[in-house]
């Protein structure tokens, strides 16, 4: 039998193939639900945590540098605040038109892709926000797990 | 431009934990300017209340019954002049305090989601904006009571976070029930729909559940045992905040705003209201006297202070709610200033054991004297402001021929004087310990934070001047003294 020096991280090959092939869809996924949150159920909330969800699959096939090269725990610390002042400038901005959160943009047709004006811009912000933030309390809490190992 | 109030603690937080990383002085700065432009604000809000006495702002430019509004009363400006001046005060403090500790910048951008969420608490007329804007406040508590990472912190955090997420569920069923009874969030639609539908057992059900949901974020006595683990843990710019106008805007304003402006109050919960006052004043200060932990003697006391803001006001007569309103303004400041008094100590001295103390004024003038003034004030001795604040509190109950409270209430300050003449002896007067012979003053920014404190402790009496008095207490005390009127002033606006 041969000797891995090096440790084997991550889970079973039946575990990383199927991951491999499933990891891309979850996020698109993700994406779908956050773009289409205003016709469709779903919105940034939910499309956030599918997309940190597939960054979490990731990690726990594949391991921790895996997930944290694509996404490191600084990034995630920006992003995350980023989503949120994105989330107050859009509101800030409806003062152009006289109110707090005001829906300045053209509202466009119902159930067409491009409508319902900030809803979407507002969707978009908070996915970031969620699904940041999501990863980095899972990051926080296996680097907990990993410190307490050592 | 009642948005602000949201818009700039939010965005200072946020800013905060993207920049302050880096730089320091980023943090201090941003921190400080924030917190002193909403005291402006809220300071400006006081002469809108005097003109056009309610001010209802439709966020999104959404009717009131539909969108949610943010309402700004007599009642609401008071406690945002209230918090904005003890959160500003407390900001200058923590510019040199929280160096001791690690990630400052942490520290500020969860001290401004707080600050954030209790101005929303404050501002919303959306009973389920309420909800959010208390847990975004809350949220931010307990992370900051475990912010010294400790394994007596992280207790005092968990049972705090335990017991809070508790009260929130309580308060989220009831707001439940209340959406399935009323078919509407906006509180004043539901109080017209109340007083549609009539009185119901439904009603009661949710009062009780208001009344234990925020009768455990004021900490009133059979819900207190979160606040003398919580508070004495935090870092003390922390605990001043919690003591000072947390429990306060989460747990007071909320009860007073729903029970007296939404449900229109009755007998029995201004029974109840009296009686949980009562018990709270007198349990509290009994605890107090036999600590030897200064922060913790001070958290007891928080308990029976707000003791006597809830009696007072549960008499329901206007003097009593004006003596009531009166000492919650009062108790914010002087219990801040005893916090931050005890922070400084714990800064100078590293120790908080009343026994191990001693002699700190010749050290320390500056932190002893305006602890002497605190300690003064909060067991009412006459000039400081607490003294006006339990006058009234006790005329009001000769008033209404309550005379068994008002001699709760005297007992009570007599033993808050007892109590408080322990920490004066033991920690700032007679010989000074010998193994505190190297400790010295604390930094300026601390010293000029106490000081305005102090100076507003000697000076508060002068807010029951008549002409001063129209500005500050009295839009707040009609607020509440005209009940469910708040419904038609705030769809009417």
């Amino acid at each position: 039998m041969i000797k891995n020096d090096k440790k084997e991280v991550g889970m079973t090959l039946i575990v990383k193939t199927i991951t491999r092939l499933t990891v891309g869809l979850i996020l698109l996924f993700g994406i779908y639900i956050v773009l289409h949150g205003h016709i469709s159920p779903g919105g940034g909330f939910a499309g956030g945590l599918i997309i940190a969800l597939s960054f979490i699959h990731l990690m726990l096939a594949f391991g921790r540098e895996a997930a944290l090269k694509r996404l490191s725990e600084a990034k995630a610390a920006i992003l995350e605040s980023v989503g949120a002042l994105l989330f107050l400038i859009i509101a800030v901005l409806g003062f152009t038109g006289g109110y707090f959160f005001l829906n300045f943009i053209n509202k466009g047709k119902p159930f067409n892709l491009f409508s319902a004006g900030i809803i979407p811009l507002c969707n978009i912000a908070i996915a970031i926000k969620v699904g940041v933030g999501l990863f980095s309390i899972f990051i926080v809490l296996v680097i907990l797990q990993e410190d307490r190992k050592e | 431009m009642l948005a602000l109030f949201i818009v700039i603690s939010l965005g200072a937080a946020f800013l905060i934990s993207l920049f302050g990383r880096k730089s320091k002085v980023f943090c201090d700065i941003t921190c400080n300017i924030s917190t002193f432009a909403l005291f402006l604000l809220s300071l400006n809000s006081l002469f809108v209340v005097r003109q056009y006495s309610t001010v209802v702002y439709k966020i999104g430019g959404w009717i009131p019954p539909l969108g949610i509004c943010l309402v700004l009363d007599g009642f609401s400006a008071f406690m945002l002049v209230t918090l904005n001046l003890v959160s500003f005060l407390i900001a200058i403090y923590s510019i040199n305090y929280m160096e001791k500790y690690t990630d400052k910048y942490k520290f500020y951008s969860l001290f401004m989601l707080m600050v954030a969420g209790m101005n929303g608490v404050i501002l919303t007329g959306d009973i389920f904006n309420l909800f959010v804007f208390l847990e975004i406040a809350s949220v931010a508590s307990y992370a900051l009571v475990a912010f010294g990472v400790e394994a007596e912190e992280l207790e005092a955090s968990f049972k705090y976070a335990v017991i809070g997420v508790i009260s929130s569920s309580f308060i989220l069923l009831g707001i439940g029930l209340l959406y399935a009874y009323t078919s509407t969030l906006n509180m004043a639609d539901i109080s017209l729909t109340i007083a549609q539908k009539g009185f119901s057992s439904v009603i009661l059900f949710v009062s009780v559940l208001f009344m234990a949901g925020f009768g455990i974020k004021s900490a009133l006595v059979p819900f207190h045992a979160w606040l003398p683990d919580a508070h004495p843990s935090a870092p003390a710019s922390i605990s001043a905040m919690l003591s000072g106008v947390l429990i306060k805007v989460l747990g007071i304003y909320s009860l007073m705003r729903i029970f007296f402006n939404i449900f229109g109050v009755t007998e029995v919960m201004l029974t109840i209201l009296t009686a949980l006052g009562a018990i709270s004043l007198l349990v509290g200060v009994f605890l107090a006297i036999g600590q030897w932990d200064l922060k913790r003697l001070l958290a007891y006391h928080s308990i029976s202070q707000i003791g006597y803001v809830v009696l007072s006001i549960g008499l329901g007569t206007p003097l009593g709610i004006l003596g009531g309103l009166f000492h919650l303004f009062n108790h914010s400041i002087f219990k801040s200033l005893l916090f931050l008094n005890s922070g400084a100590v714990e800064y100078a001295t590293d120790n908080r054991d009343l026994k191990k103390m001693g002699g700190l004024k010749e050290k320390m003038p500056v932190t002893s004297n305006t602890s002497w003034i605190a300690s003064m004030s909060i067991s009412g001795i006459p000039p400081f402001n607490g003294f006006w604040s339990k006058l009234i509190i006790i005329l009001a109950c000769v008033q209404a021929d309550r005379i068994g409270l008002a001699f709760i209430a005297v007992i009570g300050s007599i033993l808050t004087l007892a109590s408080f003449m322990k920490v004066q002896k033991f920690a700032f007067l007679g010989k000074l310990n010998t193994t505190l012979d190297k400790i010295k003053e604390v930094p300026v920014s601390m010293r000029l934070s106490m000081i305005i404190f102090a100076a507003i402790c000697l000076f508060g009496g002068l807010l029951l001047i008549p002409h001063l008095m129209e500005y500050f207490l009295k839009p707040a005390v009609n607020v509440l003294v005209s009940g469910t009127e708040y419904a038609f002033t705030v769809l009417g606006g």
